[in-house]
Parts: C-alpha cells; sequence; structure tokens
C-alpha cells in the first residue's frame, strides 16, 4: 500500500477554522474505533452481509483522510463480501490500520 | 431555505453542517441520526430541504420518502453510487452527492435545489425543458449534454472555454467547436461546476482554466476578448493564483 492518510479533505472543509477541524477530528476518533471494531466482529463471525455494511460505512472515513486506491478497494471489498468472497481482507485491514495510527498522531 | 439532516454518522452530520454553514440560504434547523426521529419532527414542522443518507440501519432513506405525504426537496448523501438510478424514481430528489462531500460539488447541488425551488414556485415547469439535459450522476460530472436537430452531443466540461448569450440561444465556444443552443446563459450556468466556470459579464461565463490574460476590464479566451464588468471583477481576481 502506497497512499498515506492525509488531512486534505477535512483542512479544506474547515476553510480556516481550527475549532471545527479539533472538533470533527474528535468525532472520528470516536466512531472509527467502534466502527472497525464492529467490523472486525461481523467479520471474524462470518456475517459478511453485516461486514459489508461496516465497510460501507468506513468508505467515508477511508476517502475523508485521501485514500483514493484505498477507497477503490473498500468500494470492492463490499462487493466481495456480499457474495461471501473475502480475497481483499488483508488489504483492507492495512488501510485501516494506517488509519488507526494516523489518528494517534493527530 | 429551512433544512434538516438526517444520517447514523455523527462525522457526516457535521461535515454537512459545515458546508451549509458557507451557505447564506442555508439555515439548518436540526439534525437527526436516525429516520423515526426525522418523521416525528416533520410531523410538526415544516422544511425546504432535508440532506438524506440512504444507507441507514433498519430504515433506510427511500423507507424514510415513503413516509412523507408532501416531501421537500431531498438531497442524498450516500457512499453508494449504486442507488442512484432508484434514486430518479423521485421527484422530489433533486441531486445526489457521494460521499466525503466536496464544496463545490455540494454549492452545486444546492443550485439545483434552488432552482427547483423556483420552478415549483412559479408552476414554470415547462420551461425546464430539455434542451439542456441535466447530469444525472457524479461520475458524469465533466459532460453536458446539449440537444442540436433531436441529437444530444456530449460536451466534455472542461474543453468549453466559454459561453455567450445570444438572445433565446447560447453560444458554446469549446476548444474544437461552437455549439449554438436553445436555452439561458442561468440555466447552462447551473449545469457547470462553479469551481471551474464564472459569470463575468451578464452575457458571458468563462472558463476560469482557459484564460491568457488579463486586462483592466476585459480576458483574452483563445482568440475572444470577453469583457469582465465592475462588479463581476472581485470574484474573477479572487480566483486568480497570483504572486
Amino acid at each position: 500500500m502506497n497512499e498515506t492518510p492525509n488531512l486534505i479533505y477535512i483542512k479544506e472543509l474547515a476553510a480556516g477554522s481550527e475549532a471545527f477541524e479539533q472538533k470533527l477530528i474528535g468525532i472520528v476518533k470516536r466512531e472509527f474505533p467502534d466502527e472497525k471494531d464492529e467490523f472486525l466482529k461481523n467479520y471474524t463471525s462470518k456475517a459478511y452481509t453485516k461486514a459489508a455494511e461496516n465497510v460501507h460505512k468506513l468508505k467515508h472515513k477511508i476517502g475523508m483522510f485521501g485514500f483514493e486506491e484505498g477507497y477503490q478497494t473498500a468500494i470492492d471489498f463490499e462487493e466481495e463480501l456480499k457474495s461471501s468472497n473475502t480475497s481483499l481482507y488483508s488489504k483492507f485491514i492495512l488501510i485501516l490500520e494506517s488509519i488507526e495510527h494516523f489518528l494517534k498522531t493527530l | 431555505m429551512n433544512c434538516i439532516i438526517i444520517d447514523d454518522e455523527e462525522t457526516a452530520r457535521m461535515i454537512i453542517q459545515q458546508l451549509c454553514s458557507q451557505v447564506d440560504e442555508l439555515n439548518v434547523i436540526e439534525d437527526f441520526p436516525n429516520a423515526i426521529q426525522a418523521i416525528k419532527f416533520l410531523n410538526k414542522e415544516e422544511v425546504d430541504l432535508i440532506f438524506l443518507d440512504i444507507h441507514m440501519p433498519d430504515f433506510t432513506g427511500f423507507d424514510f420518502i415513503d413516509t412523507l405525504k408532501n416531501p421537500p426537496k431531498i438531497i442524498l448523501t450516500t457512499s453508494d453510487k449504486n442507488f442512484a438510478l432508484e434514486a430518479f424514481e423521485y421527484e422530489c430528489i433533486v441531486d445526489y452527492l457521494v460521499k466525503p462531500i466536496t464544496l463545490p460539488r455540494f454549492l452545486k447541488a444546492i443550485q439545483k435545489a434552488e432552482s427547483a425551488t423556483t420552478v415549483t414556485t412559479t408552476e414554470a415547469s415547462a420551461e425546464t425543458s430539455t434542451e439542456l439535459p441535466s447530469n444525472t450522476s457524479s461520475s458524469e460530472e465533466n459532460e453536458l449534454y446539449i440537444n442540436i436537430d433531436r441529437r444530444l452531443i456530449k460536451i466534455n466540461i472542461p474543453t468549453i472555454n466559454l459561453i455567450e448569450a445570444k438572445g433565446d440561444y447560447v453560444l458554446i465556444k469549446t476548444e474544437k467547436q461552437n455549439y449554438t443552443v436553445h436555452s439561458t446563459l442561468k440555466k447552462v450556468e447551473e449545469k457547470l461546476p462553479t469551481d471551474l466556470f464564472l459569470k463575468v459579464h451578464r452575457s458571458y461565463i468563462i472558463n476560469i482554466k482557459k484564460i491568457i490574460d488579463i486586462e483592466d476590464n476585459s480576458v483574452l479566451i483563445a482568440k475572444d476578448v470577453i469583457p469582465v464588468s465592475r462588479s463581476n471583477r472581485p470574484e474573477l481576481m479572487k480566483r486568480l493564483n497570483m504572486l
């Protein structure tokens, strides 16, 4: 995976408002671990339809942090999961871990 | 326009709030994490516009719309392009935004909502003719279809140099060809991305990426010298990347 997370989108959205930026990052820091945990729970219990819904939700945050290839991976993985195919799991989990580490630096 | 936001993701609600805060005409009354709470609210209050997430647990955005007797204008927000076709079965849906939503795309959606409101209030639906069919999904943002002699011709939007009003017609000048279409400058403007195009005069919209040079009250685009009105000049200057 060559992509790394960035704050370009969030900063553009904030239009200079540090308060907005911090508040939004705070919400993401709170939501993201829960969404990841729910995905892992459903994935490990082979509840792939529910896991696909979790991927759908996570897709937004993947896009927010500037992942382009990663966003496409999430789209493909969501579709795969709907037919119980899991070949993109490792690729997808790397994206989530990358965001997780990035959030810890903010 | 009074509006509400319905999305189960708090991040998404906050982003839409922030985008709305950048448009004077929008007043966000409430936001809701689910459709049920929104339905209760709408039983008591009226709104002009709803930002609605389609993909919510238990009660989808389409389920929600089906509960409304007289739905207001709705802009769908989602991370899924697959719902686009279903969306166009609903007259109340004016646009479809794919997350993460950018400001230019958001502004375009608001323009569509505003023009849809105008059409309703003036009962001028006949005026919304199909000379310039709208772009129907985010994947087609770079395309504009024009109706010439009953043929729909696709124009790649970034290749447009300028558009000039000519009475009941507009002249669309692209890099390679010119087209005369029965339409108004206002209608054309609504179909173009706001980050790329700017109305610099009551009769001209220009592609700001195509500017060769600027003199006091005019810009040069290809071989055309286009007048810039005094009131539009500050916005033009603001858009330029100047040293």
